[in-house]
């Protein structure tokens, strides 16, 4: 080997050498020095002051303004962390840099308005938020349909659900369930059906495989809800009659004249408890129910979601 | 164009590409593609917006610095090379030679904006499987990404050839970021009173106004982009160029050489 050889041999192995010995020294780094929490810290919280700093390049800043929302809420969500503080920051920025990104409206409103730890806990904010994407994109209709579903699912409030409802019906290319939900939110918000059409709609009309994931399980939870509060006036009506509840499942399916135990979405029959409370076997497998759960049953911090294949 | 113009531009722009300015290319490669590979996994519903978003952004940046970086240098470094001398003791009138490295520098970044735009729609066409008619519009932005560069081309050459390279840098640099809020000087110049408003008018309109040649947001969103504001842009860019190359050449007719 000539002697430009053997420099160029030993370069390289140094080269090699030193870059390996820095990525272990940078590993052990890390290990030993206190970790901070720079993700958490926004140092600039003025939309204003964001957007003159982008120069005009404000839409490839909303784009990382977004994927920081994304990745905050993500991360947090995880850590199943109840804390969200920094999230309607966020995306107030996203939506101010770029007023058109709408998946930073229809996603950022499901990320603050549930309670936590699956959101944030601001459905207000969320109302606001979407509030301010209609009056930046008037003629989308997905986003009044998002304002009346945080309306209705978190805040309870089925006029403002409805009248949300009644104004996206107008907008250019508006899907015809939204007449249809305006008026059965005016005139039975409560009922089983409503919510059902409200996630049936959800599920038709999205194109991420997570929401129709999610509208899915919403759907097979209304079912258990409407089939466990069915189960549960049949008790109560039994029990009326014979002053008694019934001893059993087949008790009751036979004084009222079923062909069988009723099943859940899964196929498992509904449980009956001593004192007549109507019960789901694997309530783990329906993380939106609120009727049929077992008395004292807490439910995990992570809802476990049942995704079918 | 006349002959010698031609012949500097030809040169200048083979000087570019010996010095190896292509070879931002290769970052910009790397740049969109891990983009469009990355971002659908860390964010949600945008590996569109940010392909278009990120593509169109780093085609301006890259731009701009080379068209600042290069554009400062053009007379400068011949005068310290005293290849100028060469120059201009053959038939070369002075406002030739700067018309011709306008021209050559122009040149080096079509053919930059060329190589990116076809990254550009490489990385479209990976993530949304498919061109869309809204997708020419991105040709429209780039196009007053290419009017921006010749404003810049211009700005440069008329302040290298009165200020050293390092200061030439800063001032055109400087004079790309007022004209980004060149909106604001003007927003700000109505709110304003008596001669500060005079003053701040003046100024609005003397900047190079990038805020009207950028269109990057709107044509991610797929907006259109009229005709009327594209051929307005293109006569704009059009007449700031001829201004500052003006400027340049009225300037270095007169400069002192020796």
């Amino acid at each position: 080997m000539t002697a430009r050889g053997r420099t160029t041999a030993l370069a390289t192995a140094m080269l090699v050498l030193s870059m390996a010995v820095c990525v272990l020294l940078l590993r052990h780094i890390d290990e030993i020095r206190p970790q901070t929490n720079n993700e958490d810290v926004l140092y600039l919280s003025s939309p204003k002051i964001i957007r003159r700093a982008s120069l005009g390049f404000n839409g490839l800043m909303a784009c990382i303004y977004w994927t920081r929302a994304v990745q905050y809420f993500g991360h947090r969500h995880v850590a199943q962390n109840r804390s969200y503080k920094e999230l309607a920051p966020l995306l107030e920025i996203t939506t101010a840099l770029d007023p058109q990104l709408v998946p930073a409206y229809e996603f950022g409103a499901s990320f603050l308005a549930p309670p936590p730890p699956g959101g944030a806990g601001e459905p207000k904010r969320a109302v606001e938020l979407m509030e301010y994407g209609i009056r930046q994109n008037p003629d989308n209709w997905h986003l009044y349909y998002d304002l009346a579903f945080v309306y209705y699912t978190e805040l309870k409030d089925y006029k403002r659900a409805g009248d949300a409802f009644e104004r996206g019906s107008h907008t250019p290319n508006a899907h015809p369930l939204l007449k249809l939900l305006a008026a059965q939110m005016h005139e039975h918000a409560g009922d089983f059906d409503t919510a059902r059409m409200l996630w049936q709609a959800t599920y038709e009309s999205s194109n991420q495989t997570e929401i129709k994931e999610n509208a899915l399980e919403h759907l097979r939870s209304i079912k258990v809800d409407e089939d466990v509060t069915n189960l549960q006036n049949a008790v109560t009506r039994f029990q009326e009659r014979t002053g008694y509840p019934p001893a059993s499942m087949w008790e009751l399916i036979t004084a009222v004249g079923l062909r069988g135990i009723p099943v859940d979405p899964d196929g498992n029959p509904y449980l009956m408890a001593l004192d007549g409370h109507i019960q789901v076997q694997n309530p783990d497998d329906f993380p939106f129910i609120t009727q049929g759960l077992p008395l004292g049953y807490k439910r995990g911090e992570a809802p476990k979601l049942h995704v079918r294949p | 164009m006349n002959a010698r113009v031609a012949y500097i531009a030809s040169n200048t722009f083979r000087e570019a590409v010996r010095d190896r300015v292509l070879y931002n290319l290769i970052a910009f490669a790397l740049l969109i593609s891990g983009a469009a590979v990355l971002v659908a996994q860390i964010s949600i519903e945008i590996e569109r917006l940010v392909v278009v978003n990120l593509g169109l952004t780093a085609v301006t940046l890259f731009g701009i610095v080379i068209a600042i970086f290069i554009g400062i240098g053009l007379v400068s470094k011949e005068i310290e090379k005293r290849t100028l001398y060469t120059v201009l003791s053959r038939p070369v009138r002075r406002w030739e030679f700067i018309v011709g490295k306008f021209f050559g520098l122009s040149g080096t970044l079509v053919v930059n904006t060329f190589f990116m735009a076809i990254g550009v729609f490489a990385a479209l066409f990976y993530v949304a499987h498919k061109f869309t008619a809204s997708d020419a519009y991105i040709l429209v932005a780039l196009y007053f990404i290419v009017l921006e560069f010749l404003i810049i081309c211009s700005v440069s050459l008329l302040f290298s050839s009165f200020s050293t390279p390092l200061l030439s840098a800063v001032f055109a640099f400087a004079l790309f970021v007022i004209g980004s809020f060149a909106d604001d000087l003007r927003g700000f110049a109505t709110l304003s009173h008596g001669i500060t408003r005079w003053f701040a008018t003046a100024a609005a309109y003397l900047v190079p106004n990038f805020s009207a040649l950028n269109v990057i947001s709107a044509v991610a969103h797929q907006q259109p982009v009229g005709a009327q504001l594209i051929l307005q842009n293109t006569l704009y860019a059009f007449f700031y160029s001829a201004m500052a190359l003006s400027g340049a050449v009225l300037i270095f007719e007169r400069r002192n050489l020796k």
